[in-house]
């Protein structure tokens, strides 16, 4: 995990992306690198501080499957779901396989708990050596994030090999979807109320309600 | 402060043998651990309640009026009485009888049960789970307390002046424990009614029990029945021992990394930082259990899983043999905090 810029603060929004790229380089983690400096970017032209905080999830891949097995998270995958919790909103990138978001990628999703994302200003992205795989994006990704309640902003970004070019790369197409969904994702965390964070002690209704429910 | 065991009942394989029990012998095997149990000096046998494979008790009541018969000191209790889906009336006939039969050597601790298939198997939705316990639990204390009770609910058919029967001895109801993982709803209902709350303890991190149990005490003094600190609070802990620490390790790894709940995912030693599972030599035991009070202040009950993931009866039997000694330094602590 790395933090990249920023200074914690009460007006920072902080900005957690999630990456499930396996390899190192990894293109899903450049891909995630240009959405987390562009949606900083995007907010601070918008006068508002911004910190990304970066979540690889490679090097958790074997504390998340504990996780998944014993239900509860622990050490610095606990510390990555309280990052994603605790973050005005989520870029999240993974890498196409077979069809779809890879497994640990999922899995991340998975042990959250159910309300983590509700609400919750998110972007989707996700990269392949072919663009015949963009749909995954409309077909895999924004339904999971549907299902978890966030609201996920209009452009999602797919990046495919060819999209590194030097033509139609950083600098050009990829480059204005990049800066289209940052820009998207900004305003929505401008516009988010103040964070509410569920607390399951301070929401347990009193007996009485209970046992009037 | 009460120590004892409970026993989820489970038959699982013995991963260093492949052999795995008959049912007549893993119900026969329960009865002579809660006897050892009582012969090495613990307080307290509890027995959980199962409705499929691979359980075997699915009527609780029965081993333990069994038990009761057969032993003289030991408090018998479970792990729990799933609320959920029994009948509360079948709770208070069935635990009214128990009590009466081990002359009052008995309580129970409520839960709701976490397995998806038995609520439709017994006509409930699991969804349903938090209002059943409630509404079932608010049920059972009237049986236990009114004679004639006309009663009416959305989960069972109504009752119109009717007596459980047998009464509670001495017209005393089975006290109740409450017994939760991760539901603060059920701290909240045991503090209501000054009942203890359980901690299951074993399968979550200590600061989520922490939380729990502090939750619990501050809402038990909220409604008036006490200091918080005073709040009736039980633990579940689970331990393997050996007279040293490289064998209990070296014995019981193959057991954990097969264990059903949690097996082939994090490491013994992970495991055993996260959760209050300890294995090792009975000094280490000793500390591990008083380091409980830190963050759960004190309590009154300790109940130990020391019978599962497919441990031979000879070894349980061990095992209890060697908590016995434990739990005789954990009271010499327990008096001194006392005095």
């Amino acid at each position: 995990m790395r933090l990249v810029g920023g200074s914690p603060g009460a007006d920072v929004r902080r900005i957690a992306v999630v990456t499930a790229g396996l390899s190192d380089p990894s293109s899903t983690r450049l891909l995630a690198d240009l959405l987390g400096d562009a949606t900083k970017a995007a907010l601070e032209e918008g006068g508002r501080a911004a910190e990304v905080e970066v979540i690889e999830l490679r090097p958790l891949a074997h504390a998340i499957t504990d996780a998944l097995l014993t239900g509860f998270p622990t050490g610095d995958v606990a510390a990555a779901v309280e990052v994603v919790a605790s973050a005005d909103a989520v870029i999240a990138v993974t890498p196409v396989f077979s069809a779809s978001y890879s497994g640990l990628f999922k899995t991340f999703f998975d042990i959250l708990e159910p309300e983590t994302l509700d609400g919750m200003p998110v972007m989707i992205a996700a990269t392949a050596g072919s663009a015949r795989h963009s749909l995954v994006l409309d077909h895999a990704l924004r339904p999971l994030f549907g299902y978890l309640r966030a609201v996920v902003v209009p452009t999602g970004v797919f990046a495919a090999s060819e999209d590194w070019g030097s033509d139609r790369g950083a600098a050009g197409d990829l480059r204005h979807r990049v800066d289209r969904a940052a820009g998207q994702l900004a305003d929505l965390v401008v516009a988010r109320p103040a964070l509410h964070r569920p607390d399951p002690f301070g929401d347990v209704p009193d007996f009485a309600s209970l046992l009037g429910s | 402060m009460q120590f004892g065991i409970f026993t989820v009942g489970d038959l699982t394989t013995d991963p260093t043998t492949g052999r795995t029990p008959t049912e007549h012998e893993r119900i026969k095997a329960t009865v002579a651990i809660a006897k050892k149990a009582e012969e090495v000096g613990l307080d307290v046998f509890a027995t959980g309640e199962h409705h499929n494979p691979p359980f075997v008790p699915s009527a609780p009541t029965t081993t333990l009026a069994y038990i009761a018969a057969q032993t003289s000191t030991i408090q018998l209790s479970t792990a729990t009485t799933l609320i959920t889906t029994t009948d509360p009336v079948r709770i208070a006939e069935d635990y009214a009888t128990l009590q009466h039969l081990s002359d009052g050597r008995m309580d129970l601790m409520l839960g709701r049960g976490n397995t998806g298939p038995v609520y439709p198997w017994f006509g409930k939705d699991i969804r349903d789970g938090i209002p059943l316990a409630i509404e079932n639990y608010a049920l059972l204390r009237r049986l236990w307390r009114e004679e004639n009770v006309d009663w009416e609910g959305k989960y069972r058919t109504p009752l119109q002046g009717f007596t459980s029967t047998p009464r509670p001895l001495d017209g005393e109801a089975p006290f109740v424990w409450h017994g939760s993982i991760r539901s603060p709803e059920i701290a909240e209902q045991a503090a209501y009614y000054g009942d203890g709350f359980f901690s299951n303890h074993i399968f979550w991190p200590a600061s989520h029990t922490a939380r729990m149990v502090e939750f619990y005490r501050q809402r038990f003094e909220h409604y008036g029945h006490g200091k918080a600190e005073d709040a009736i609070v039980g633990l579940g802990g689970q331990v393997y021992l050996a007279r040293n620490s490289q064998d209990a390790v070296r014995e019981f790894r193959p057991y954990f990394e097969n264990a059903p709940v949690y097996g082939h995912g994090p490491s013994l030693e992970e495991f055993s930082r996260e959760t209050p599972l300890t294995v090792g030599s009975p000094q280490e035991v000793i500390e591990r259990t008083l380091s409980f009070k830190k963050y759960a202040g004190n309590y009154q009950r300790q109940l130990f899983l020391v019978d599962h993931a497919g441990l031979p009866l000879s070894t349980v039997l061990h095992q209890l043999d060697l908590l016995g000694e434990v739990v005789a330094e954990l009271r010499k602590h327990d008096v001194e905090v006392a005095a």
